[in-house]
């Protein structure tokens, strides 16, 4: 059988970036974005040698705004995925998508055909309410959002996540909740909500904030729960939320720490216990996608120690918690053994639960995930 | 050596004025060194001290000049510190000169150092020729400051050179006034030897490098000399002189000469400032006058952030000590940081340098509790204690009364700002002396002040109300009876001993209220709600508290991008080992140190 291999593909352009982002991504004009696609198709060219161990069972399209694009395009950027790679038939394949970016007529263009299409769209819609969306700099209102929605669906697509963001200027827990309420009685089949962090760097950081206060945010985040577990979302990941069956195999993949390549401008990879990142430099990217081992910047051999600290770190963020026996096969040691004495001590605060074989977060350690991840670098 | 042709002088200014870049010029100008080997700034060769633009560590240069008259002249430029907290070693420098240049700025004129310096200098018998420097400068008005020199110090100025060491316009002229001004030594080469030690340093290879000015007699290698006050006795194995940045050997040095001794000298203590070498076989008949062993005005408790790092500290503070022997230490244990020391310096800037050089050149993490000066405790069964740990104080029913340091300041200012100048005076319990009007924009403010008012953020606070302009120099002038109680400060119920202190029974409820405010910004939030509590005796002054850790912001993920959740993660573990576990709280390293900066609002 063949080893897994998750596929990010990074697409770092938007119409205009939102006051609060950090993510890699720019306006551009239609000449650049063109000459990217192509880059981008080489680079999985060129990477097809490199991979032919593997098979894909998940595929993300990230951003920036990959929905920037236009249909044609992302179809031009699966052809080569598909032609290049094993992708499995049952494969998720995600796509970002910014309200008002396609036409109907587009959407439907982009489900059609053989061949490999997305089949997960992820919204980026963050409120409900259009002041608020003003506030975060968002081009769209909520208007345009429902025809999206709406026309996503009409071509057939059955798996929708909605982005939301939570404790942004301006909010009280009333739009907080309408916001909720209105989504999940919409009915995605997934929902993600986070929390907004001022990010250095950003016009948000430079701006004095109107932002809720802690009691506020509080309540915000307590109610997150309460509302959309009445309305039949399970959490499954500290800011993830899905109807059984939905959860996203492919984020899932980064905290069980499966194998996934990064494609494109400044995207991350993990290959075998190896992580590195693409260079940020569009030019430079432009210029060497023919030879991608070129593009790869930070390249890090994790140790036995990196690696036991993300199987902590990163698979607490998951509900299900982390497997005792897994953590024993991974590794050969116990898992008391490495971390005994952290474990006992987040017992005894009661951060963490063990029930046989899992560790898991409790709902306060939720609340100060950072302060029991932390716990366990060395 | 003719002693006609010898010049001993320093050059005395306030920071800023150009005394190290006039001292490059001279050492450029008198052709001893060539450019490729000047640095920057010869004189000023610690990293730490050209950072702070200050010179901590006096240093000494000899240098040969051709003068007009044809004649080669001897220069031994004497370098002084610039600051208060080594007023004594300023004074020793000064007492192996025979004259000084005065540098003053030509835009800014005279300030509170400058005079302190001047005054210094005169009481040395010192024959002082002033420089203007800074003539380049758009804002300089050299006629106005020589007329404030002539007004203030009342010393003659029309004939002072206008330079520019920067540029190193009139320099020259600066050196013949050397030649023509500075008087040349005196001094019998065949009297006993006696001379005056003025700095020294400790050198792994030759053991401590005595400093010293001869004023009788001559010394040569093999000479038996004993230092008088500290009784230390030794064989010389080198005499020499400074060449800039090194040390060189030579035959003899003689009455009214500038050089270095060295013996088997192991330790600073047995060569100390202002001690006089003779020699042992055929000593003088007295010493020198003026020696005096400094002592600390100022004590805090020097602790590893790192508990297993404590005998590196004592190693470092050891070396530190071979160079400097006006910093004393001993070992002392607190509660809530382990095992440290209690260190006393000259003052707060003598404090951060040592705090600095133990930092980067010893690389350790330090934990520094409040800075506090000597009280006097006279207990009621008649003994005096002087306390120089807070923790130490007995308790109040067995004490009589308590004395504290008072210093004399000198405050120079623009009278836009004598208003808060006096208001900050006043907080801080100075008693009001006089004002002398320098000229019409500038006042010289003096007030008696408690040294322990003074130690902690009194200069900041004197440059934030003045916007930079003031400038500030104190000296001891003794002890005073005051209302003093011991400040106690509790976390989570739990007395820290190492943020207790003592402060006047007026401002308690005052300093410990923003103790206790300045406390809850520094400790995080933790998994309890902790309260922070000042107290004087059993009594609860102010009180905050810091809540409970709330929850963590839901952080989206990066497309897999895993380094950047983990360098927060690291972040939230760095800040956590920079902690101090008191009872079950952690209270990070620098709230031990911020407390102290009290005046910031």
């Amino acid at each position: 059988m063949k080893k897994e291999l998750g596929i990010y593909v990074h697409i770092p352009f938007c119409v205009r970036k939102c006051d609060y982002c950090d993510f890699l991504s720019f306006p551009a004009g239609e000449e650049a974005k063109e000459r990217y696609v192509q880059a981008l198709i080489d680079e999985i060219k060129s990477v097809k040698a490199q991979m032919q161990d593997y098979e894909v069972p998940t595929i993300f399209l990230g951003g920036g705004t990959p929905s920037i694009l236009r249909a044609n395009q992302i179809r031009r950027i699966m052809d080569a995925l598909a032609e290049n790679f094993t992708v499995h038939k049952e494969a998720e394949i995600s796509m970002e998508m910014n309200p008002g970016t396609y036409s109907p007529r587009e959407m439907q263009e982009l489900m059609q055909g053989i061949g490999l299409h997305p089949n997960r769209i992820s919204i980026g819609l963050q409120s409900a309410s259009n002041e608020e969306l003003k506030g975060l700099g968002r081009i769209h209102t909520y208007e345009d959002f429902l025809e999206t929605y709406r026309g996503l669906r009409a071509a057939g697509i059955t798996n929708i996540n909605v982005d939301l963001m939570s404790a942004i200027p301006g909010q009280t827990l009333k739009g907080w909740e309408t916001t909720l309420e209105k989504i999940a009685a919409l009915g995605p089949e997934h929902i993600s909500a986070y929390s907004l962090i001022v990010e250095e760097g950003t016009p948000f950081a430079e701006k004095q904030l109107d932002l809720p206060d802690e009691d506020t945010e509080r309540l915000i985040y307590e109610r997150t729960g309460e509302i959309l577990e009445q309305n039949d979302y399970q959490r499954y990941e500290i800011s993830n939320y899905a109807r059984p069956g939905y959860a996203c195999r492919h984020n899932i993949s980064y905290w069980k720490r499966e194998n996934y390549l990064g494609l494109g401008l400044g995207s991350a990879s993990l290959v075998e216990n190896v992580r590195w990142n693409n260079t940020k430099d569009m030019e430079m990217y432009l210029a060497n996608t023919k030879e991608p081992q070129s593009l790869r910047q930070d390249i890090e051999v994790l140790t036995d120690q990196e690696q036991m600290e993300e199987f902590m770190f990163l698979g607490l963020r998951m509900m299900e918690g982390i497997g005792v026996k897994a953590f024993q096969e991974t590794f050969g040691d116990e898992i008391e053994d490495v971390y005994g004495e952290i474990l006992e001590e987040l017992y005894r605060e009661g951060l963490l639960v063990k029930t046989n074989d899992r560790i898991a977060l409790t709902g306060r350690g939720i609340d100060i995930s950072n302060y029991v991840m932390a716990k366990f670098l060395f | 050596m003719n002693q006609d042709k010898i010049r001993n002088f320093c050059i005395i200014a306030h920071i800023d004025h150009g005394k190290s870049t006039l001292a490059d010029r001279i050492i450029e100008k008198t052709g001893l060194l060539t450019e490729r080997e000047m640095q920057s700034q010869v004189l000023d060769n610690m990293d730490l001290e050209r950072e702070r633009g200050i010179t901590i560590k006096a240093q000494t240069v000899r240098t040969v000049y051709k003068a007009r008259d044809g004649e080669e002249y001897v220069f031994n430029l004497i370098d002084t510190p610039g600051h208060v907290d080594f007023n004594y070693e300023v004074s020793r420098s000064l007492a192996a000169c025979d004259g000084a240049i005065l540098v003053v700025d030509a835009a800014q004129g005279i300030e509170a150092q400058t005079l302190a310096n001047v005054y210094l200098a005169l009481d040395h018998d010192l024959d002082v020729f002033p420089v203007i420097n800074k003539i380049d400068l758009p804002s300089a008005d050299p006629e106005r400051v020589v007329e404030e020199i002539e007004d203030v110090i009342g010393i003659e100025a029309q004939d002072a050179p206008l330079i520019s060491a920067k540029t190193g316009l009139n320099v020259e002229e600066v050196l013949e006034a050397i030649v023509a001004k500075i008087p040349a030594p005196k001094g019998d080469p065949d009297a006993p030897l006696k001379a005056l030690i003025f700095d020294s340093v400790y050198d792994s290879y030759k053991g401590v490098i005595i400093f010293c000015r001869v004023k009788e007699g001559r010394v040569t290698r093999g000479t038996s000399i004993r230092m008088m006050a500290t009784g230390a006795k030794v064989d010389v194995v080198e005499v020499g002189y400074f060449g800039a940045g090194q040390f060189i050997p030579c035959e003899e040095l003689s009455a009214g000469m500038v050089g270095y001794i060295t013996g088997s000298i192991k330790n600073v203590k047995d060569a100390r400032v202002g001690d006089t070498v003779t020699n042992d076989e055929r000593p003088c008949a007295e010493p020198l006058p003026g020696y005096k062993k400094v002592n600390p005005m100022v004590y805090c408790g020097l602790y590893p952030a790192d508990g297993a790092k404590y005998p590196d500290l004592r190693d470092a503070l050891e070396k530190l000590q071979l160079n400097d022997a006006s910093l004393q230490y001993e070992p002392e244990t607190s509660v809530a940081l382990g095992f440290g020391f209690r260190c006393g310096f000259l003052g707060l800037l003598h404090l951060e340098i040592i705090q600095e050089r133990l930092e980067r050149e010893y690389n350790l993490d330090l934990v520094t509790t409040a800075p506090s000066v000597i009280y006097k405790v006279h207990k009621t069964n008649g003994e005096l204690i002087e306390l120089t740990n807070p923790s130490n104080l007995p308790d109040p029913s067995e004490i009589d009364y308590m004395e504290e340091p008072m210093v004399s300041a000198e405050i120079m200012v623009t009278t836009e700002f004598i208003g808060p100048i006096m208001t900050l005076c006043q907080e801080r319990r100075g008693q009001y002396m006089s004002t002398e009007y320098i000229e019409t924009t500038r006042a010289l403010l003096r007030y008696h002040l408690p040294l322990n008012e003074i130690i902690y953020d009194f200069f900041d606070a004197l440059k934030s109300r003045s916007r930079g302009y003031a400038s500030f120099d104190y000296e001891l002038i003794g002890y005073e009876r005051s209302e003093l109680v011991k400040l106690d400060i509790l976390v989570n119920r739990e007395e820290v001993d190492a943020l207790s202190f003592i402060v006047f029974s007026g401002t308690a409820y005052e300093r410990g209220r923003k103790m206790c405010e300045k406390l809850k910004e520094e400790i995080p939030r933790q998994l309890f709600e902790i309260p922070i509590q000042a107290a004087v005796g059993s009594k609860i002054i102010a009180r905050e508290t810091v809540k409970a850790m709330r929850k963590d912001v839901l952080a989206k993920c990066y497309g897999g991008d895993i380094s950047r959740k983990r360098k927060l993660l690291e972040k939230q573990k760095e800040g956590k080992k920079r902690m101090r576990q008191v009872g079950n709280v952690e209270i990070p390293q620098k709230a031990f140190m911020s407390v102290l900066k009290l005046d910031e609002d």
